[in-house]
């Protein structure tokens, strides 16, 4: 089944501003599926869309069966929202934020209550359950936003950039709660801007650039159309110009850092023979950029262009 | 959302309403005592004294009545309108947005809180006014049916502003420039009998005049309108303004891009 349709979704804003100019996709029940995008793309409004947030210009959305044009009270419990900016009461106690949400959804007290602390506590927020949400850093406030849309278990959760400002520590604990609650039956969209979250999560992704769907694959065959890669070598001993070589391209960046970028299928022994030959010796390598993000840039450029 | 469920809901809203102009009882309780305390003393003690009886009542126990619906007007409406633009401020109107609380149920809990807030703050007026006269009630049924009518009336006008309001200062331009003037203009401080003909039929246009008379009446059994067409006024505006509100809120009007 699938959890989410959309087909043919237009947004004009009132300014005349075409946000989105036709998009359509679909997400299987289960998928945990990336929607990426440059700033400005139509990521948002499409979730805004989604989360019964922003009206659409025309186009039809469907939740797990439900046609949010004629069933949106039942699209709405399906779906859960962690937004990208900032919405509650920052002056509301943590715990009664999360209460409230609940209330929303008609959760009885003694449920939401049951909820409030199962949620605070996997995102370990508990002991701060009395502080008033102004008083939270800015990863707890994003962990509160996420505890706030499980408390009525939705079957579909949409989060917007959910780790952005957030640590790396905090990041890595957030991915396994995401990943934990996908492997127990919750699709999710997300979108993000740090492309290794995707690639350590997602299955699916679609990329969106002016209002259009570039692509809309797996996170595999996307990788699979990355056709070149680049390296970052440190040198043991200062050179002062590098060799020029078939199919690689070298870059000195400073007299022991040279950058490699190579297709991807390329055997590199021969470039290491090369270097050896001009006695070159290669202390370290290591990939210079996620390539997920090279991919990503590519796409973008190309629709640009096109 | 089956009837359970939005009765949840409901209560969530109102008891997240009270909670929160509990929570500020020296900004939302207080000042509206204070300035009636005002009134009491400055109006009724003071230059009443000269002004003598009106309709066989003291000058004070005349204004009374006035004065606790003056403050069931501007809290039941500066709650719900400061409250529901304060969600939109902040974006946690989003929370109540994204669910499947029905919009009338947002409606009716917002304006439960405004009404708690007027009638609560007007039930502390009247404490107050007992150090300044004796209060008789006349007619229970009446004095709390205008009490709680009119409150209502002025939660769903209150939420009608929010809806609307795109910054702070709009949220004060509608209690300024009508709510104050029509209040005062509404037989507060004097019966309409006491003014000329073109100025009494002026008058009758005000439908905060309905609203004080008959509250008034409730306490004192006098009144310079018809009872029954003040309440059906009141019924009006209430069905009018909730039909607005939902409308507002079925569209997205201020809410949704």
């Amino acid at each position: 089944m699938e959890a989410l349709t959309i087909d043919t979704l237009k947004k004009t804003y009132s300014n005349g501003f075409e946000a989105l100019k036709g998009v359509s996709f679909a997400i299987e029940q289960g998928d945990f599926f990336a929607l990426l995008g440059p700033n400005g793309a139509g990521k948002s409004t499409t979730i805004g869309i989604v989360a019964s947030l922003v009206n659409k210009t025309s186009g039809s959305i469907k939740v797990f069966g439900y046609d949010l044009d004629t069933q949106k009270n039942l699209v709405k419990q399906c779906i859960g929202l962690v937004p990208q900016e900032f919405n509650f009461n920052v002056f509301e106690k943590v715990e009664n934020i999360i209460l409230q949400q609940a209330g929303y959804y008609g959760i009885e007290y003694s449920l939401a209550k049951e909820r409030a602390e199962k949620y605070l506590k996997k995102l370990e927020l508990w002991d701060k359950r009395m502080e008033a949400g102004r008083n939270l850093s800015g990863g707890m406030k994003r962990r509160l936003m996420i505890a706030r849309a499980m408390v009525h278990e939705p079957k579909l959760l949409v989060l917007d950039e959910p780790t952005a400002g957030v640590d790396v520590e905090i990041r890595h604990s957030m991915w396994e709660f995401i990943k934990e609650i996908n492997e127990k039956g919750t699709t999710i969209i997300l979108t993000t801007h740090y492309l290794e979250e995707v690639e350590a999560l997602c299955k699916n992704v679609a990329i969106i650039d002016q209002g259009k769907i570039l692509t809309n694959t797996s996170l595999k065959n996307l990788l699979r159309m990355l056709d070149r890669q680049t390296f970052v070598m440190d040198l043991q001993s200062k050179v002062a110009h590098i060799p020029k070589m078939d199919q690689a391209e070298l870059t000195l960046v400073d007299p022991t850092t040279v950058e490699l970028t190579v297709p991807k299928d390329m055997v590199l022994n021969d470039i290491f023979s090369q270097l050896s030959d001009q006695n070159i010796k290669v202390l370290s390598m290591r990939s210079k950029s996620n390539r997920l993000e090279t991919l990503f840039l590519d796409l973008v450029h190309q629709g640009k262009s096109s | 959302m089956n009837f359970k469920n939005k009765l949840t809901a409901l209560d969530t809203i109102v008891k997240k309403e009270v909670r929160r102009f509990l929570r500020i009882w020296l900004q939302t309780i207080v000042p509206p005592v204070i300035t009636m305390s005002l009134y009491f003393i400055i109006f009724g003690n003071l230059i009443g004294r000269q002004i003598g009886a009106i309709s066989g009542f003291s000058y004070m126990q005349f204004i009374v009545p006035g004065l606790i619906m003056m403050s069931v007007i501007t809290n039941s409406y500066m709650n719900v309108c400061s409250s529901f633009f304060s969600t939109k401020f902040q974006k946690s109107v989003e929370e109540l947005l994204v669910s499947p609380t029905p919009n009338a149920i947002i409606i009716l809990g917002y304006c439960v809180g405004g009404i708690v807030r007027g009638l609560l703050v007007g039930f502390v007026v009247v404490l107050v006014s007992l150090f300044f006269t004796k209060l008789h009630i006349h007619n229970l049924f009446y004095l709390v049916s205008f009490a709680v009518l009119t409150a209502t009336v002025f939660s769903l006008g209150g939420l009608t502003n929010a809806i609307f309001a795109k910054k702070f200062d709009d949220i004060s331009i509608i209690p300024t420039f009508v709510i104050t003037p029509l209040t005062y203009l509404g037989g507060v401080f004097y019966s309409i009998d006491q003014l000329p003909a073109v100025w009494q039929i002026v008058s009758k246009l005000n439908p905060i005049l309905y609203m004080i008379n008959g509250f008034r009446f409730g306490f004192l059994g006098i009144t310079d309108v018809n009872l029954m067409m003040s309440i059906l006024i009141l019924i009006f505006f209430i069905v009018s303004l909730f039909v607005i509100n939902l409308s507002l809120l079925r569209r997205g009007s201020g809410l949704r891009t």
